[in-house]
């Protein structure tokens, strides 16, 4: 086999592998902080592609702005569903938010289909972006290498916010222990307003970058959702730093099956959440709850 | 020093609170006032209801009614964000040292309330421990080390009125002694604490004042000056 192959396929395992990273991260963010198990992650991704699609359609802004913009947008449309709906089930059982946000998830995509049908809508790639490097032994185009780079980029600067900045000690403590950090004069509830917007502007960040990748379409976060809640069930449930590791790795190991064994890449994650549930139910790096 | 309650304007007054965890009818009408610069105990039996007061105070008890004024303030409904931004702060009898941050990261998490907090270096100079375990996970830590950071972090902050809950519970004498100090440089700092304490002995030498608290309602008060005659009345109170 040649090692042409297997890097290309490394390539794409390393791009799928990014936006499972950025979803999954948003998801861990938003589990960690509000105990909402998001299924609607994968909408907010499809509303962050949209975005930047419609923001080119109709306005005429291009793709750096959009990148910036449209996740900006996305997260207000978080901020209000938070104020609106989700702030309602904090206290209730984890199955009423996850019911809540599918029923989101239902509703937001049956909207987009209902106006754009399913069909897949082209984005183009930006000029800056266009083109690749030959590096030997692949061929890479500029925008995947962005797009890997861009991610990881993120996915540590969101880690580094959490574990070492302020903002990230006062949501640190929000999550371990909501009622205390109120009674030291932090306003917790509009630190989860906060946290469930960022975690949805993450997911329209992917969005944005998927969008000259995969076509633009109203159910192309509905696929990749399932995929996600795979590499959170592996990674554990509410860790940042595992939600990058996880999501990479297992983009890679897709890839890699698709060279080795092409009928399994389809399911490669599922068999290894599968095996993962049956030898450690909490996850690789969950801890026993 | 009751008188003082007077001539300062008090601090801290509740009137006719009461509060429930759920269908339990815990606080059945506690009246209490605390003046400006004064300790203040509430000595009782266990499940007498004072960490509930304390936790009424702060706004963290869900269901609560009555009156509880904060420098001429009524905060009765007012979230916890708002009550501590007033200047009050909360050391819990379980202490809340956050697992998730360390030494320094509990110290530095409580936002700014009011004027005057003190220094992360005098802090240091007060607890010379915290120093040495600044980078250690804040659970980590011993019984004792936890309570001088519980203590530590609300200093930091500015706050005026202190609501300290059983702060020498299940520690060492070395550390009591130490605890006793901070209390002590607090008082002489002109803070405002209401202390809830068990160890009754700890609570004589620090405390203007005590209110004694049966059945989710304040009995009977005793003045300092009226300890050392009321000893078989204060021991028939607190069971021992
Ligand atoms: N979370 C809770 N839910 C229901 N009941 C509670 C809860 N916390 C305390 N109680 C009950 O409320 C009553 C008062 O409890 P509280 O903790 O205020 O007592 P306390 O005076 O602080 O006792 P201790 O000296 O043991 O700390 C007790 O009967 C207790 O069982
Ligand atoms: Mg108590």
């Amino acid at each position: 086999m040649s090692l042409e192959i297997l890097m290309g396929q490394v390539v794409v395992g390393l791009i799928n592998g990014s936006f499972y990273a950025l979803l999954s991260l948003g998801f861990a963010v938003i589990f960690g902080l509000l105990g909402i198990i998001n299924v609607a992650q994968g909408t907010f991704y499809m509303l962050g592609a949209f975005g930047s699609w419609m923001l080119l359609n109709y306005a005429g802004i291009g793709y750096w702005p959009a990148l910036i913009l449209s996740p900006l947008i996305a997260g207000a449309v978080g901020v209000v569903l938070e104020k609106t709906l989700i702030a309602r089930v904090y206290k209730l059982e984890h199955i009423y938010g996850l019911l809540l946000t599918y029923g989101l998830m239902m509703f937001i995509q049956g909207m987009f289909v209902y106006w754009f049908a399913t069909a897949g809508r082209p984005y183009p790639v930006p000029l800056e972006l266009r083109g690749g490097f030959d590096l030997g032994i692949l061929f890479l185009p500029k925008y995947r290498g962005w797009v890997v780079v861009a991610s990881v980029f993120f996915c540590f600067a969101t880690w580094f916010a959490i574990e070492k900045t302020s903002l990230g000690r006062t949501l640190r403590a929000a999550t371990e222990n909501p009622q205390l950090t109120r009674a030291f004069g932090i306003n917790v509830p509009a630190l989860l307003t906060f946290g469930f917007g960022a975690g949805v502007a993450l997911a329209g960040f992917a969005g944005v970058l998927a969008a000259p990748i995969y076509s633009v379409s109203p159910l192309m976060g509905g696929e990749l959702v399932i995929t996600v809640f795979a590499v959170v069930v592996v990674g554990g449930m509410g860790s940042i730093l595992s939600a990058i590791v996880t999501g990479l790795s297992l983009g890679v190991v897709e890839g890699l099956t698709k060279v080795f064994y092409p009928p399994g890449a389809n399911m490669v994650i599922f068999v290894i959440m599968f095996i993962v549930l049956l030898i450690k139910p909490a996850g690789l790096f969950g801890r026993e709850r | 020093m009751s008188d003082s309650a007077q001539q300062n304007g008090s601090c801290l007054k509740i009137a006719d609170l009461h509060g429930l965890y759920g269908d339990s009818h815990v606080l059945q009408g506690v009246s209490l006032q605390i003046a400006r610069g004064e300790v203040v105990t509430i000595i009782g039996r266990n499940g007498a209801g004072k960490t509930t007061t304390l936790r009424a105070i702060m706004g963290l008890l869900d269901k609560r009614s009555g009156s509880i004024n904060v420098w001429g303030r009524e905060v009765i409904a007012d979230p916890p964000e708002r009550i501590a931004k007033l200047g009050v702060g909360y050391v819990p009898e379980e202490r809340g040292i956050y697992a998730t941050l360390d030494v320094t990261e509990n110290l530095l998490l409580p936002p700014r309330v009011g004027e005057g907090g003190m220094a992360l270096e005098e802090i240091f100079k007060l607890f010379p421990n915290l120093r040495e375990r600044r980078r250690s996970q804040g659970t980590r830590l011993s019984g004792g080390e936890q309570q001088m950071l519980a203590i530590a972090r609300v200093l930091r902050t500015g706050a005026r009125l202190f609501l300290l809950d059983e702060p020498t519970e299940g520690l060492a004498p070395v550390i009591v002694q130490q605890i006793r100090q901070a209390i002590e440089l607090m008082k002489q700092d002109g803070y405002t604490i209401l202390l809830v304490e068990q160890n009754f002995r700890f609570a004589q030498r620090l405390a203007d004042r005590h209110y004694v608290m049966e059945r989710g309602r304040i009995v009977d008060m005793i003045a300092r000056a009226d300890v050392a005659s009321q000893s078989a009345r204060i021991q028939a109170y607190l069971g021992i």
